[in-house]
């Protein structure tokens, strides 16, 4: 956890505090690194969370039914992909893509001694390769979350339409209606966390590498099941802020 | 010829003094188990030194130490007048930039062309605008025999021309010390000559300071001005290639000559290394 909480302070130092003081992050690589995390990601983001939306309101269906409350399916889906499902699942996603990912990336790159080169050139790999890492994970994972918010509650659309007796207009006027902006912003705020752990854990594991082959498929698996790990418990921890901090 | 001579740790040598790598009394560990036993020898400012080893023998964390990949856990390494071990990070940056390294495996970034590879030091570290920068490119990839492979992915290069890449990488800067770290490593005898060559040519034309690390006797014959040899943590010889070839010392003349290690084993020891000393 301590080197977890140094690499995520040294990397935020580059992305916030160096630019300040005229180091500049390569803006060539952040891009880079924005395209794979969320562009990419897009399609099965999309997927999934549309997915996740006809399944929440599938299973919300089935109880709201025997109080005669099917007409709450729209809100419950709603509320439940903005706070939680939709940043939750689309972390998971990008863990599977990402997190791994850069295990990889810089496993293989410390085994093939291009971080020791890195560093005979006088080029830190935090600012290098670690922070435009954390800078597009920050910025796209909440992006991300509001289009998997966004499908998840039109997967919700396709039960309510086809099951609940509302009209696609009608469904969507419900969920707006069941929003607050806090369920929405509380969503994005667990998503930034989520996106600079799942980077600071697949960036710690690949700089943990030992010296072979191997070593890199070790770590790899080590940065998804740590980084879903770590992503559940913060997720905790911050539901329980907001629970006890904004109560609805 | 010059026998491990360990001198005091006293005053630093300074650039006038015509040392550009001073080592003194270096030990290197890991894990609690020393593998550089005090090793002490100066580079002469301009001139080739080969450091040669059998594996194991410690030279390429010798190496690793001498780039500052690795603590050592006492000792000192002087670069041009500089203890390189005691500065400060930023201050140990500034002096890695008038280094360049050519790693065994070449050590290109993978998901950069060649002509990225080199261009990335002058990028970072000067004020140089990408036109200049791509000119610079050129020269360093001309010097090394590789002219027009600026857009080309390291995968897509040969095992020679990796090495060369990485020459020119480690050269972009004009570094005043070149390190190689086994340059003939992996390569076939006509590739590797050429490697020989291209050291030989770049410490013609630029009179910089070169160590290489190899355990290749060929080709140090061929691009030594003096050599150093190390066994087993310690440098059992130094001196020209005349003076190591002249000398008596049965280490020494068992790594030139190459003769084999005697693995001969008394019948009880190896019986009882079958059977783990059960008694049968």
């Amino acid at each position: 956890m301590g080197d977890l909480a140094v690499l995520s302070a040294r990397a935020i130092r580059a992305v916030v505090v160096a630019p300040l003081q005229g180091r500049k992050l390569s803006t060539a690589r952040s891009i880079h690194q924005a395209m794979a995390v969320g562009v990419e990601a897009l399609p099965i983001v999309s997927l999934i969370t549309f997915f996740i939306g006809v399944i929440f309101a599938l299973q919300s269906a089935y109880e709201l039914r025997r109080f005669g409350a099917l007409g709450l399916t729209a809100s419950a889906v709603a509320v439940s992909m903005t706070r939680e499902l939709g940043p939750l699942m689309t972390a998971i996603v990008v863990i599977g893509r990402s997190g791994s990912a850069f295990a990889a990336e810089i496993g293989t790159m410390k085994v093939n001694e291009e971080i020791d080169a890195l560093q005979t050139m006088a080029l830190d790999p935090v600012p290098f390769l670690v922070a435009p890492k954390f800078l597009a994970m920050a910025i796209m994972l909440p992006c991300l979350t509001t289009w998997g918010d966004f499908m998840g509650i039109v997967g919700g659309s396709v039960f309510g339409v086809s099951s609940a007796g509302f009209t696609l207009s009608t469904y969507f006027h419900a969920s707006l209606n069941a929003l607050v902006l806090r369920d929405v912003v509380t969503g994005l705020i667990k998503s930034i966390m989520f996106g600079i752990t799942i980077a600071a854990v697949g960036c710690r594991e690949g700089l943990a590498t030992g010296l072979g082959a191997e070593d890199v498929g070790r770590s790899t698996t080590t940065a998804v099941v740590n980084s879903i790990f770590m992503v559940i418990a913060v997720d905790l921890v911050f539901t329980l802020i907001f629970y006890f901090t904004a109560p609805r | 010829m010059l026998h491990h001579e360990p001198k005091p740790l006293t005053e630093p040598v300074r650039m006038t003094d015509g040392i550009a790598i001073q080592v003194r009394d270096l030990h290197v560990g890991y894990d609690g188990r020393e593998v550089l036993h005090g090793i002490s020898f100066e580079v002469k400012a301009g001139e080739t030194m080969v450091v040669l080893g059998g594996s194991g023998s410690g030279k390429s964390t010798l190496l690793r130490t001498l780039i500052g990949l690795e603590k050592p856990t006492s000792g000192e390494i002087w670069l041009h007048g500089q203890e390189f071990c005691s500065m400060s990070k930023h201050d140990a940056n500034d002096l890695r930039k008038k280094i360049g390294v050519s790693f065994q495996s070449g050590a290109l970034f993978g998901s950069m062309t060649v002509g990225e590879n080199v261009a990335l030091p002058l990028q970072e570290h000067t004020a140089l605008d990408d036109s200049t920068i791509e000119i610079m490119v050129r020269l360093k990839l001309e010097e090394v025999g590789l002219a027009g492979y600026e857009d080309y992915m390291p995968a897509q290069l040969s095992g020679g021309m990796k090495k060369r890449a990485a020459i020119a990488r480690a050269l972009a800067m004009d570094p005043e010390i070149l390190f190689f770290d086994e340059p003939s490593a992996g390569l076939d005898p006509i590739v590797a000559a050429g490697i020989d060559d291209l050291i030989l040519k770049l410490h013609k034309a630029f009179k910089m300071t070169i160590v290489v690390v190899t355990h290749e006797l060929a080709s140090a014959y061929l691009i030594a001005d003096r050599m150093m040899l190390i066994d087993r943590g310690n440098v059992i010889a130094v001196g020209s290639k005349e003076e190591l070839q002249a000398s008596a010392v049965p280490r020494v003349r068992q790594f030139l000559d190459r003769v084999p290690n005697d693995e001969t084993v008394e019948d009880a020891t190896y019986f009882d290394r079958l059977t783990g000393g059960i008694d049968i």
